[in-house]
This record gives C-alpha cells, sequence and structure tokens, in this order.
C-alpha cells in the first residue's frame, strides 16, 4: 500500500515546527512516531500533502522531575518510557501500561504524545493520564497552554487542541510514595486494542482507602474518568459491597459500540471485571 | 512532490539516493537496493516480516518512510552474516533448531532477535516469547524459534546449552 504524495519538513525546534504548521494550514499534519499515521496514509484515509516529522525536535524528548511533578516530553517513545528508572519508581503504572501497548517493534517508535494527541479511544495512555490527572502542555502560533487530560477528550479523534497546535509535553503530579496501582487490559492478542481496560491509583491508611482515581479505556467514544466509582471507594475498606457499587457505578458512564471484539453489553460488562481486578491487585500493591 | 536526499547507512555500507517523502523504507531497500531478503507480509504493521534494525530499534519498516531513516543506520537480514559468509549465530541456530518451515518470517524474527540478545544476553523462554511477540509466524508454532534463540543466545555468550529440566 502506496500513501499519496506528500511534501516532506523536518524541523528542529517547536518554533519551527509551530510556524511551519501555521503556514502550511489544514493539509499538514504533525508526525510523531508514525505508527497510527502512517497506517492510515497507506490506507489513503490521511492525506496530508505536508507532513512535520517532529523528529529532530530535541526538546520534545526526555523525562524529568522538578520537585512534585514529572515531566515527560512528547516525542519520548514508549520504549524509552518503560526503560527510565525514574518512571519505573515514580510512576509505575506508566510502565505497566507501556507494556501492554502494541508490539516491541510499534513501542520503539511510538511516542506517549502520539498516543495521548490523537484521540483514539482505544488508545491506552489518555485514560491512564486521566486517572493520573495529568495535563498537557501545548503550542501553536497563539502560544502555550496547558490543558487537563480530563478536559482534553471531546470525542473519537476530536480533542481540545486547535488547528496547528502541537502537544509537546505532558506533566504529571507524582502520585504519594506509598500508592497502588494497577492498569488491567482485556485483550484477544498482543497488539489488540482494549476489548474494555481500566486504570487505578489508590491510596491507603491501614485497610482504608484514602484516596482512589480511576480511568477507563475503550468503552466509548472518549476515554473516561470515572469519578463517581473513585467517589465509592474512598473510606471504604474495598469489601466486596463497596467494589460491586464502585463497578456498577464505573459500567453506567460506558457506552462502548458493539465490535468484533464483542457485543456492547459485553465490553460494558468487561470494564466492571477489568475495574474489579485493577482494584483488587492496586490494593495489594499497598497491602494494609 | 519534490524528492529528497537521502543518506544512510545500510548494513555498514554508505548509501546515498533521491525518494519520494512517501516512499517506505521496506521499497528502498527492496526495490531501491535490491535487498530483498526483508519481506513484506501483512504491510499493516502487525506481522513483522520487514522487521530491520534502525538506529539500535527494531522497527517494522513498512511503517516508516525513508524519509525518516535519513542519517540512520539499517541492519537487515543481509548484514548478518561476517563479509567472509560465515552465518551469524543465530542463523546458525535456525538452521540446526529447525526454527523455520516456509522461512517468510525468518528474516524479521533472526533481525529482531538480534536486537532482543544485544538488550539481554541471557533472556529466558517467557522474555524471548515477550520479546519476538511483534513477529508472526504461521507454522512452526514458535517452539523451535524459541529454541533457537536460547541457543544462540548461549553460543553468544560462549556458554554450552543446556536443555532446562523437565
Amino acid at each position: 500500500m502506496i500513501p499519496a504524495s506528500f511534501t516532506y519538513h523536518r524541523p528542529t525546534s517547536v518554533p519551527q515546527a509551530v510556524a511551519l504548521l501555521a503556514e502550511l494550514g489544514d493539509e499538514a499534519r504533525p508526525l510523531a512516531g508514525g505508527h497510527s499515521l502512517i497506517p492510515m496514509m497507506k490506507l489513503r484515509l490521511a492525506l496530508p500533502t505536508h507532513l512535520v516529522d517532529l523528529a529532530a525536535v530535541s526538546d520534545l524528548r526526555g523525562v524529568r522531575q522538578q520537585g512534585g511533578e514529572i515531566t515527560i516530553g512528547a516525542m519520548t517513545t514508549q520504549h524509552e518510557l518503560i526503560g527510565s528508572e525514574l518512571i519505573g519508581t515514580q510512576l509505575p503504572i506508566l510502565r505497566e501500561t507501556a507494556l501492554l501497548i502494541a508490539d516491541p517493534q510499534v513501542r520503539y517508535l511510538g511516542t506517549l504524545g502520539g498516543n495521548v494527541a490523537n484521540g483514539d479511544p482505544g488508545n491506552d495512555m489518555p485514560a491512564v493520564m486521566m486517572c493520573l490527572d495529568a495535563s498537557y502542555a501545548v503550542a501553536g502560533s497563539r502560544g502555550e497552554r496547558r490543558i487537563g487530560a480530563r478536559e482534553f477528550y471531546h470525542g473519537a479523534y476530536f480533542t481540545a487542541l486547535e488547528p496547528g497546535e502541537i502537544l509537546t509535553a505532558i506533566h504529571l503530579p507524582v502520585p504519594p510514595e506509598r500508592h497502588g496501582y494497577a492498569y488491567e487490559k482485556l485483550k484477544r492478542k498482543v497488539g489488540d486494542y482494549a476489548t474494555a481496560a481500566a486504570a487505578v491509583v489508590i491510596t491507603r491508611d491501614g485497610a482504608q482507602v484514602t484516596g482512589c482515581s480511576i480511568g477507563l479505556t475503550n468503552v466509548a467514544e472518549t476515554p473516561l474518568w470515572a469519578e463517581e466509582a473513585g467517589r465509592i471507594v474512598v473510606g471504604s475498606t474495598l469489601d466486596p459491597a463497596t467494589v460491586k457499587r464502585a463497578t456498577a457505578a464505573a459500567e453506567a458512564i460506558t457506552a462502548p459500540a458493539s465490535d468484533n471484539r464483542g457485543p456492547a453489553s459485553y465490553r460494558t460488562r468487561m470494564a466492571g471485571v477489568m475495574l474489579a481486578r485493577a482494584l483488587e491487585r492496586a490494593a495489594a500493591r499497598v497491602a494494609a | 512532490m519534490a524528492e529528497v536526499e537521502v543518506t544512510l547507512k545500510v548494513n555498514g555500507k554508505t548509501v546515498e539516493a533521491k525518494v519520494e517523502p512517501r516512499l517506505l523504507l521496506v521499497h528502498f531497500l527492496r526495490e531501491h537496493l535490491s535487498l530483498t531478503g526483508t519481506h513484506i507480509g501483512c504491510d499493516t504493521t502487525h506481522c513483522g516480516a520487514c522487521t530491520v534494525d534502525l538506529d539500535g530499534k527494531s522497527v517494522k519498516s513498512c511503517t516508516v518512510f525513508a524519509v525518516q531513516a535519513n542519517g540512520a543506520e539499517v541492519l537487515t537480514i543481509e548484514g548478518m552474516a561476517a563479509p567472509d559468509g560465515a552465518l551469524h549465530a543465530l542463523q546458525h541456530a535456525f538452521r540446526e533448531t529447525h526454527a523455520l518451515q516456509c522461512g517468510f518470517c525468518t528474516p524479521g524474527m533472526i533481525v529482531r532477535a538480534s536486537r532482543l540478545l544485544k538488550e539481554n544476553n541471557n533472556p529466558t523462554e517467557e522474555e524471548i516469547r515477550f520479546g519476538i511477540s511483534g513477529n508472526l509466524c504461521r507454522c512452526t508454532g514458535y517452539q523451535n524459534i524459541v529454541t533457537a534463540i536460547l541457543h544462540a543466545a548461549a553460543a553468544l555468550r560462549d556458554t554450552p546449552y543446556q536443555e532446562a529440566a523437565e
């Protein structure tokens, strides 16, 4: 399969990239790892006449911590995330999630920025970002701004990004040192998108849950932050009745499509099952 | 659309060419350089038959444009054997342990496995299975591919391969 013709641009700085996108207008697309965009171009479902490759913009790479915040450059690959010691110790849920994305080859090139900015409801990181209350740094011709992950997703492939804007970095508040986490993903095979998946971050004081945030993947047009389900868990000891109420609250906000991963009712139920498993595993990681 | 000049090092040899930006790396390797060992399987980023090593990363060359590889070093199956033709330990092990039937996935498997062994020279069977999960084989059921990689890992560490105790 051969994509339609395009002109290739390779800026070396964020201002250059932003200026190019402003100048070229609607016909241009930024290129990160390319593992969503290039397959779409080969199918001619995407027909950009200009590609602005961000690979040479070194400012968009790397992981660093400043105080209580970790910043990840948008062009940081899933492979680099998996290998990052800082991520492994401070935000291990990102490592656990990245290992469930696609396959090794795709993870060498696929980027965190591309995963969260594309707006594909099948992508795994957006729900994790909502769960962690991440915010995205965005640059455009009118300057820079930050958008909360929980406000970013408006529909399938429809986000708060304005035309010409690029996502430059992901900012994450560092969770408490003693926190439990889990990303549970039901998929049919390696490389598949989730039938349903749930991200959980939890803190406990003894047996009692003191904080809980929940994200859900691929069970609606957008990733979901299951705020109500998280609230139900807080204050409980994760007794079976509470878990049942929380999974019911999470299932209630899903609206999956029926597709070859299963009928909608099955995928909704699997969101609840993934959440129950994630709660159990996250809680065990901060054993009372 | 304007062609772009690219310079790559492919299997240790510097290559200069003018290419259309839409030219995929796998087509560049196969059609411009006649390196047809890299196969096109699914052409949709799933099967891994087109895997090559790009600056120390295993990539599916059907999902990379040649222009993205400008300035990079590429290793394909043709670059695995020594200049005198002596097989790489992985090629030798694939032959010895019967790790292929039709052979279509083999170039991608071997190039991927070589990167895997550079990152982890003593992988467990489970780590190998996870490490080659982006490469599909429809003949072997993977068992002998895993065995071959275990053999090659032992050979590259210069220790004899030992079957795991039953």
